[in-house]
């Protein structure tokens, strides 16, 4: 199995701050990994370093390629691709044209339609809602949607940072179905998750992030049964 | 006032309205896709002007010798962010799109020129000469800046304005010029003649209008610019660039104002200085619009041209007082709108 993304010593300052502190991890590929954490701990911060919106110290590799000083959108037709916390949707456009915009790096235009019929296939409810203005779609649909524009991407890694935040019980166990549906896809992916418990059954490897470092890690399956990690994050006594 | 003295004054505004339209549009879309509100905007619709009463004249126009200036800026601080980034890769495309390109518009134009071109073949030359400059500026100016807040934005733009009157007083000297009108046909109704200088004013804000909405709604490109509009974040992760969509915009704005100056041309004598007023009556016609909405803004812009058809008729010099005055219930009635919406959004 081929090594997706290799982040080595990464550190994300704010200011004089170091948000993220030597932080190595790495993404094999068709691998879920989660990063799990308290609130505040860098995770998102370091999600915004991998895709670019932040400057970073380290190394940096994704397919082989030293990403580290390339912007944004380089990485983006890398097919490295970002859902963030915020979703950043088109509020004001309709939910066809957000996805359509998601497939905006392809160089290759020939597989957009299928991927459109695809994404339609796998969220229904877009379908339905497709001339819809995104900023009208409900919380499960905004997810859905920013999930589908990413999809749209074709990404070979998609970071997902937060996805079930602030949506109903059912809706996130249907985003995390979606999840572990992707991997048979073949897409790797980089998950940062406050549902701990969610995210660990979710995904192969899982590394534990506290005030900006790594302070644990290993296979999900070895995670969830941590006594340290059941106290902390599981909700177990 | 009598009735057809309104009726007459009402078509003189739509038809002054609806240049300001052309530029008001321009100036939201620069505003929304790059944060910047480009003052300069109403001196490009002078240039053209300029420009086009220049090869009237059989003179070649200032506007060659500037984009040439600018070209060559535009493509040393190009030369020296890609040498500093390490993307040399990138150097050919930077020379062919910031030297090889406007050179070449200039180049096509000078030729064009000796052979005594027809009255639209020198109109295509003048949009040709005066569409580069606004997308070079954007390279020299606002892009090393691009980050700054909207206010560091503005005041440069401000500065942008002044520098570019002064270059205009250089490249076309101190004299008016009004050119000859696109056409002379004219006809009658309900009693009031309609020159079709005026007819065609209006044709050609409804079409550019027209074809700005089919871009925006039915081209990647397009949906890409109205992305970068809405959510510069967004877009970024969607791989669209802030730069190339920002180029794009002020290629399409600087048409637009293009075509306001070669059409208030034959209406209005044109100075150097002229824009200023053109610019700033069209960001007042904007701000009707919150400086985010198109038919807004075009609205605005139209209802400025007729506020001030019957403002010069009521007392000509006061005119752009009581134009002015119409910004201070507009912002006071947006602030207040916005603060509205804001409390709709949260969520």
């Amino acid at each position: 199995m081929s090594q997706m993304l290799s982040m080595t010593d990464v550190t994300v300052c704010y200011d004089n701050v170091e948000a993220v502190r030597n932080v190595s991890l790495s993404v094999d590929e068709g691998q879920i990994v989660t990063v799990i954490g308290p609130n505040g701990a860098g995770k998102t911060t370091l999600l915004m370093a991998a895709i670019g919106l932040l400057a970073s110290r380290g190394s940096m590799v994704f397919r082989g390629n030293d990403i580290r000083k390339m912007s944004v959108e380089d990485r983006v037709e890398r097919r490295l691709c970002l859902v963030p916390e915020k979703r950043e949707l088109f509020s004001d456009m309709s939910v066809a044209d957000n996805l359509l915009l998601g497939s905006y790096s392809l160089r290759d235009r020939s597989g957009v339609q299928r991927t459109l019929d695809e994404v339609y296939d796998r969220f229904p409810r877009l379908r339905e809602r497709q001339r819809q203005a995104a900023g009208t779609l409900s919380g499960g649909e905004r997810q859905m949607l920013a999930l589908g524009r990413a999809l749209m991407a074709k990404p070979a890694l998609l970071m997902l940072d937060e996805p079930s935040l602030g949506l109903a019980p059912l809706i996130v166990r249907e985003i995390f179905r979606t999840i572990a549906s992707l991997r048979d896809l073949g897409v790797s992916i980089l998950l940062v998750e406050q549902n701990a418990r969610a995210a660990l059954e979710t995904a192969d490897y899982g590394y534990v992030l506290e005030t900006g470092e790594v302070v644990q890690s290993g296979p999900a399956k070895d995670l969830i049964h941590d006594p340290r990690l059941i106290t902390a994050y599981l909700g177990g006594h | 006032m009598t009735s057809d003295i309104a009726a007459i004054l009402a078509i003189d505004g739509i038809a002054t309205g609806a240049v300001y339209a052309l530029v008001a549009i321009g100036t939201v879309l620069i505003f929304t896709v790059t944060r910047v509100i480009f003052i300069p905007f109403g001196d490009i619709a002078a240039f053209t002007a300029l420009t086009l009463a220049a090869l009237d004249a059989k003179r070649f126009p200032g506007t060659g010798a500037l984009v040439v200036v600018l070209a060559c800026l535009a493509t040393l601080i190009e030369i020296i962010s890609l040498i500093r980034s390490g993307d040399i890769r990138l150097l050919p495309r930077a020379l062919l799109f910031y030297l090889a390109i406007p050179l070449a518009v200039v180049g096509i134009a000078w030729l064009t020129m000796r052979m005594d071109p027809p009255l639209a073949v020198r109109l295509v030359l003048a949009l040709m000469l005066i569409t580069p400059i606004a997308p070079l500026l954007d390279r020299i100016v606002f892009r090393p800046i691009a980050d700054g807040t909207v206010l560091l934005l503005l005041t440069v733009s401000v500065a942008l304005h002044f520098a570019l009157v002064g270059l205009g007083l250089l490249f076309f000297g101190p004299e008016g010029v009004r050119t000859e009108p696109l056409t002379s046909f004219s006809t009658e109704f309900a009693g009031v003649l309609i020159s079709g200088q005026t007819m065609l004013i209006v044709i050609a804000a409804l079409a550019f209008s027209g074809l700005l909405y089919l871009f925006f709604d039915f081209t990647l490109v397009g949906k890409s610019l109205r992305a970068t509009a809405v959510n510069r974040t967004g877009s970024r992760l969607m791989g669209i660039r802030p730069a190339r969509a920002g180029t794009i915009a002020y290629l399409l704005g600087s048409l637009m104002a293009g075509v306001s100056g070669i059409l208030i041309a034959p209406v209005n004598t044109v100075f150097y200085d002229s824009g200023f007023l053109i610019g700033l009556k069209a960001f007042v016609g904007a701000i009707v619009g919150g400086m985010t909405s198109y038919p807004g803004a075009a609205i605005g812009a139209v209802g400025v041209g007729i506020l001030e058809s019957f403002a010069s008729f009521q007392s000509s010099a006061l005119k752009d007082v009581i134009v002015f005055s119409l910004l201070i219930p507009i912002l006071i009635w947006r602030s207040l709108a916005s603060l509205h919406s804001e409390e709709e959004i949260e969520e």
